[in-house]
This record gives structure tokens, sequence and C-alpha cells, in this order.
């Protein structure tokens, strides 16, 4: 018994339910995810502002302008939603590394927290490190 | 030969981006957009910041700080809308906008780096 073949030009295409815009508001993990990629806005945002500082370096009024402007409440409030999303940013990132790569010692993987964790001490010397240069200047 | 595809390139831009802007950021938003407006700490005197940001080391730091951060921020913020949005068929000008803009700012960033003051 033959059947008859039809060819088709291309691949078919397998039938895929349509997946709703909104599908990342359904679980708090597919939320987070998307959180998650969102802080890339206010690591850009963070660009702008170091931007700005550097351009008010001219001279004297320039940097006070400068410092006046971030006074204003929806900035302050602007980078407090912005410093969240960093940390958000930071804390997922390095916790990243354990899944990156798995550290051997002596035979035995380290546990999770033990890679992680030169980060988090790498984080807090290099962020006490820049409070200090900009606070005491060269 | 297959075209060589410049996504490892964007990629590992992203990952040091990542990197740079995990270790950098928190600290300085929260000292010049909340701790320096809202008197927590006091602001440094211009004398004292613009000495330290024309030296040349902090110059680079800086530039490495605005440039590899903005391409994290394009990568990250093009799959976003891509996943987020489903809006696929927009490809090539949302790759456009976020790496145009990422370059943008490297530009933006070593031009006024290179004539502060």
């Amino acid at each position: 018994m033959k059947q008859p073949v039809t060819y088709t030009l291309y691949h078919p295409k397998w039938y895929r339910r349509p997946m709703s815009t909104y599908w990342w508001t359904k679980r708090w993990r597919y939320l987070r995810f998307i959180l998650r990629e969102l802080s890339s806005i206010s690591v850009a945002w963070t660009v702008i502002l170091l931007l700005l500082l550097i351009n008010s370096m001219g001279d004297e009024a320039m940097y006070a302008g400068y410092l006046d402007w971030l006074q204003s409440p929806w900035l302050v409030v602007l980078n407090a939603f912005a410093l969240v999303f960093l940390l958000f940013h930071t804390v997922t990132w390095f916790n990243l590394a354990p899944r990156a790569m798995a550290v051997r010692l002596r035979g035995k993987r380290l546990p999770d927290w033990a890679v992680a964790a030169p980060n988090f001490i790498a984080w807090a010397v290099l962020s006490a490190g820049v409070v200090w240069f900009v606070l005491k200047g060269v | 030969m297959a075209r060589r595809s410049i996504e490892p390139l964007l990629w590992s831009l992203f990952s040091a981006g990542g990197v740079v802007s995990a270790f950098f950021m928190p600290v300085l938003i929260f000292l010049f957009g909340i701790a320096f407006p809202l008197g927590l700490i006091e602001a440094p005197g211009f004398q004292s910041i613009s000495e330290l940001i024309k030296h040349p080391i902090t110059r680079l730091v800086l530039m490495v700080v605005c440039i590899f951060p903005l391409f994290h921020w394009a990568h990250r913020f093009r799959f976003t809308l891509y996943d987020g949005l489903q809006i696929k068929h927009l490809n090539e000008v949302i790759a456009v906008v976020c790496y145009g803009g990422a370059l943008f700012g490297t530009v933006l960033a070593g031009y006024l780096l290179w004539n502060i003051g």
C-alpha cells in the first residue's frame, strides 16, 4: 500500500501556544527575573550621573549646580529605587559565580557560599576604597 | 567559512560590565544620589573632588566604570525587551538603539574625561 507523499518547500512550523505578553507577572520567579534584568536601567542611569559629575568639573559653580540638582526630591527618590535595583544586581551577580564555575579543592567541590564569599568581601573593600577616595581626595 | 558571530564579544562586554557595576555602582549611587543630597555625609569640596577626578588613574577607572556598564545595559536591556515584551520582530531597531546608545555613551565619556576642567 502506498501513501501519497506531499513535500513542502519549507520545514513546517510547529504549533506553539501563544504566550501572553505579561507572562512575567504570572509567577514571582518570573517577575524576579524581569526585575533583575531591569536593573540594567539603573546601571545606565548611574553612568549618566557619573558623566554629569565629570561634566560639572568645569568650575566651582557647575559642581555646586550639580550637587544642587541632586537635591531635588524626585531625584533622591529615583536614586533610592536605583540603589535597591543595583544592590539586587550585585547580590544576584555574585551569587551566580558558584553556578558559573565549580571550584574544587583537594578533589572536593567547594560549597556555593565559599565561592561567592570572596566577591562580597572584595565588594566591601572596594566600596570602602571608593568612599575613602571620594571623601578624602588624593 | 562561516561568518563569525559578534554575539560572544557582546556577551563578554555584558559580563565585564556586570562585574564592574556590581562592584562600583551601589556605593556611587549611595554617595551621590542619597548621602550627599540628604546631608548624611558632607559632599567633598570642589577642589578635592576635581583633583581626584582629574587624576589619570581616576580617569582610567571612570572610563572603565562608564564603558563596560553601558554595554552591560545595552545587552541586558535588549534581551529584556525581546523576552519581556516579545518584540523579536523589532530585532534590528532594538539592537541599533541599545548598542548605538552604548557606543554614543562611550564616545561621550571619552570626550568628557579627556577635556575635564
